[in-house]
């Protein structure tokens, strides 16, 4: 691991005397030059995060250290963070380059220089030659390019983005994540960034941390997080997954046998669960669920018998819902065009490779 | 039907704007004209304006005029006696205004010359009273021969023009209403400040309170429109009179009584109370259009609070602060009532001496010219407001 930058230690935060903890006793490392996610859903505390590193919210307790300098205490304007908001919050009285020299203006550099640095920041985000149109001119997409040039053209040691794409319509999110991601590629300038959207996250990040209740689920690369979520809440929050619960049969070492509450017994890799006769989660990705249109014992070992409900058509794939057993339910992902597909209604088997499912304890 | 839906809009605003025209602006308008026309003294006197056309205004003009001043008061009191009385005392008070003393002079001129004389009408008249020796009397005669003048219009400036037709500004111990008018604009700017001062911080309480709090300040801020502003002032009058509950609750403690009446400070205390909502509703709503995330994208981007503030609130907010000043200031500048109870005679304003003139010296030419200086002043301000903070609206392009 590099360098780190920013680091958060026993951080608390609560609303009121007594009330409850928006943060919980945040330990967390920013490197220098990564691209690090907050992911969560709303209320979980992420924002609040972001909030106490920009300096609109005091912590409770705890550190936070920026270049080994405890910033805590310091007023927003004192910490030279630069920060994008999910609604730009562009200045509508000014034009976009005035948007843009603003924290240069505020540092008493010269005006030649700020034009200089400007242009270069505009050219950054691809918008050259839009200086002196107002916000209110631009595209939601433009706006937000100014605003991130704002929060870079001052070179700040590390940029916040809170859910800063919230607003845009997904073809263009996706293509803003892309870019950002590409800015942070070739300035190298650490990046914090706020998402309730999983989707995002992978695509953006170098490593993503889940929120979840004021505190940090699980901190680790999107490949890891998506493969190996370290419990029940972040397998089911990163990505699609089955959840079907059950009780430990037998466990030897972390190799388990799960009867599953509608019915078969299934094997699972033990990841945070108990041992026999406790009540756990088995998480299997929909896309390792293989269906087939013939029995169970036809397919081979492991499989299980199921009936399919329903199978909706989405171009690159085809998304199926099958009846396990005794009123359970499992989703299986393959790819269009696939032969062999069982007719809805018409007997059905399941199957997935060894090592793809995994067991959880339940969420209290 | 097929006419345009705006042209049915139009159609329907036309009830309010026969309205607005009847009840508005003919009244109003018929009344400035009053500054510039001047009619009653040729309709008793018209032979003797077009004698005086001529005249050089340099000493008492020659016997024509004479003669036609007989010819034209023989008969108007002709007329009189038979028909509508009172365009000789229109008259009289018409040229009174220019040159007092002429109230008494022109009726009894008129009594007087109209048995028979003998001798040339110079003599009789001349010694019927002095006044008709001194050329500023016909000089007033012909200034007043209308049918338009600048006579009213120049008094409200504090000038005149002798007989001769030069202007000339009028000997400072005459001169009063530029003074007025800037005792008027100094009132005006001074209540205006001080409501802004006081104004602000209640504003800014009243935009970023929540729920029952926001409701009360907002109350508390409106409660004054439910009352009437003479019934305000009035109340003022007990509170600050020499007997009254200010100067009776200082007494207690062995201070006073303080003179807090009939001065000027009683005069914007008021003037304060009464306009303090016009200013707090604008400012409360600039300050609640404010984006709040604006303040706190400044504050990450590096600025001071004090930056923040210069750079981003208040050019956001200028709009409505310019508002709360243009709607404070345009009223203070005409207020009447509250200086006439609670001020003394050095705090009266313009719209007083309108007043003063329309009803009480009935010199409805003056008050006319002075109503029009009231309007030039407020049409000053809002030109200067609208090139200052613009009537666009924020953030058009």
């Amino acid at each position: 691991m590099s360098e780190t930058l920013v680091r958060f230690e026993g951080v608390r935060k609560t609303y009121g005397a007594g009330g409850p903890a928006a943060v919980q006793s945040l330990d967390l490392d920013i490197a220098r030059g990564e691209l690090l996610t907050l992911l969560g859903p709303s209320g979980s505390g992420k924002t609040t995060t972001l909030m106490l590193l920009a300096g609109f919210e005091l912590p409770s307790a705890g550190r936070i250290m920026l270049d080994g300098r405890d910033i805590a205490r310091l007023p927003p304007h004192r910490r030279g963070i630069g920060v994008v908001f999910q609604s730009y919050a562009l200045f509508p009285h000014m034009s976009v380059a005035e948007n843009v020299a603003f924290p240069l203006a505020v540092r008493g550099v010269s005006k030649h220089d700020q034009a200089r640095r400007v242009a270069k920041a505009l050219d950054t985000v691809r918008l050259q030659g839009l200086g002196d149109r107002r916000p209110a001119q631009l595209s939601g997409g433009q706006q937000q390019r100014v605003a991130l040039a704002r929060a870079l053209v001052f070179e700040p040691p590390i940029v916040l983005l809170d859910e800063p794409l919230g607003a845009l319509d997904k073809a263009l999110r996706e293509e803003m994540q892309l870019e950002i991601r590409h800015i942070h590629q070739r300035l190298g300038v650490t990046m914090l960034y706020v998402t309730h959207d999983q989707a995002e996250a992978l695509t953006l990040s170098d490593r993503i941390a889940v929120f979840e209740g004021g505190r940090v689920r699980q901190l680790a690369d999107p490949r890891r997080l998506y493969d190996r979520p370290a419990d029940a809440f972040v397998a089911g929050f990163v990505g699609e997954n089955n959840l079907l619960p059950g009780v430990v049969e037998s466990r030897e070492e972390l190799d388990l046998r799960v009867r599953l509450d509608c019915g078969p017994v299934v094997d699972a890799q033990a990841v945070d669960c108990g041992g026999a006769g406790e009540r756990c989660l088995v998480a299997i990705r929909p896309e390792r669920v293989a269906v087939a249109g013939v029995t169970a014992a036809e397919l081979g070992e492991g499989a299980l018998p199921a009936v399919l409900t329903e199978a909706i058509f989405q171009g690159d794939h085809v998304r199926l819902r099958l009846a396990l057993g005794d009123g359970g339910a499992i989703l299986a992902k393959r790819p269009a065009g696939m032969s062999a597909l069982p007719e809805p209604g018409g007997p059905a088997a399941v199957a997935w490779p060894e090592g793809a499912a995994f067991a959880f304890r339940p969420p209290a | 039907m097929s006419r345009s839906p705006r042209l049915s809009a139009a159609l329907l605003t036309a009830p309010l704007l026969a309205f607005l025209l009847l009840s508005f602006v003919a009244p109003i308008g018929a009344f400035l004209w009053r500054a510039v026309s001047d009619a009653e003294v040729a309709a008793v006197l018209p032979r003797t304006i077009v004698a005086l056309a001529g005249w050089d205004g340099a000493a008492a003009p020659h016997d024509a005029a004479f003669a036609a001043l007989v010819a034209d008061l023989r008969e108007a009191r002709a007329r009189e006696a038979t028909g509508p009385a009172g365009g000789i005392a229109r008259a009289a008070s018409r040229l009174n205004a220019d040159r007092p003393g002429l109230r008494g002079v022109l009726p009894m001129t008129a009594r007087r010359v109209a048995a028979p004389f003998d001798g040339p009408a110079r003599d009789a008249v001349i010694a019927i009273s002095a006044a008709w020796a001194d050329p500023e009397t016909w000089g007033a005669i012909r200034r007043a021969g209308g049918p338009l003048s600048s006579f009213h219009v120049l008094a409200a400036l504090d000038l005149r023009r002798d007989a001769s037709g030069s202007l000339r500004a009028l000997p400072d111990d005459q001169r009063v209403f530029g003074a007025v008018l800037v005792r008027s604009l100094w009132i005006a700017l001074l209540v205006t400040g001080v409501c802004l001062a006081l104004g602000w911080p209640l504003a800014w309480l009243a935009a970023t309170a929540r729920g029952w709090a926001a409701t009360l300040l907002l109350g508390a801020v409106l409660l004054p429109f439910w009352i009437s502003l003479v019934v305000r002032t009035a109340a003022w009058m007990v509170l600050l009179q020499r007997e009254g509950v200010v100067n009776a609750a200082l007494g207690a403690f062995g201070i006073g009584p303080l003179p807090l009446m009939m001065n000027r400070f009683a005069v914007v205390l008021a003037m304060v109370h009464i306009l303090l909502p016009f200013m707090v509703l604008p400012l409360v709503a600039a300050f609640r259009g404010l984006d709040p995330r604006l303040p706190r994208a400044a504050a990450s981007l590096g600025a001071s609070p004090w930056r923040v503030f210069r750079r981003v609130t208040l050019p956001l907010c200028l709009p409505g602060i310019a508002a709360g000043c243009i709607l404070v200031f345009i009223q203070a500048l005409g207020f009447y009532v509250t200086p006439a109870l609670l001020g003394g005679p050095g705090d009266q304003m313009l719209a007083w001496f309108v007043g003063f003139y329309a009803t009480r010296s009935v010199n409805w030419g003056l008050a006319a010219a002075l109503s029009l200086l009231l309007l030039v002043a407020v049409g000053v301000c809002v030109a200067l407001y609208g090139r200052l903070a613009g009537f666009r609206r924020p953030g058009a392009a």
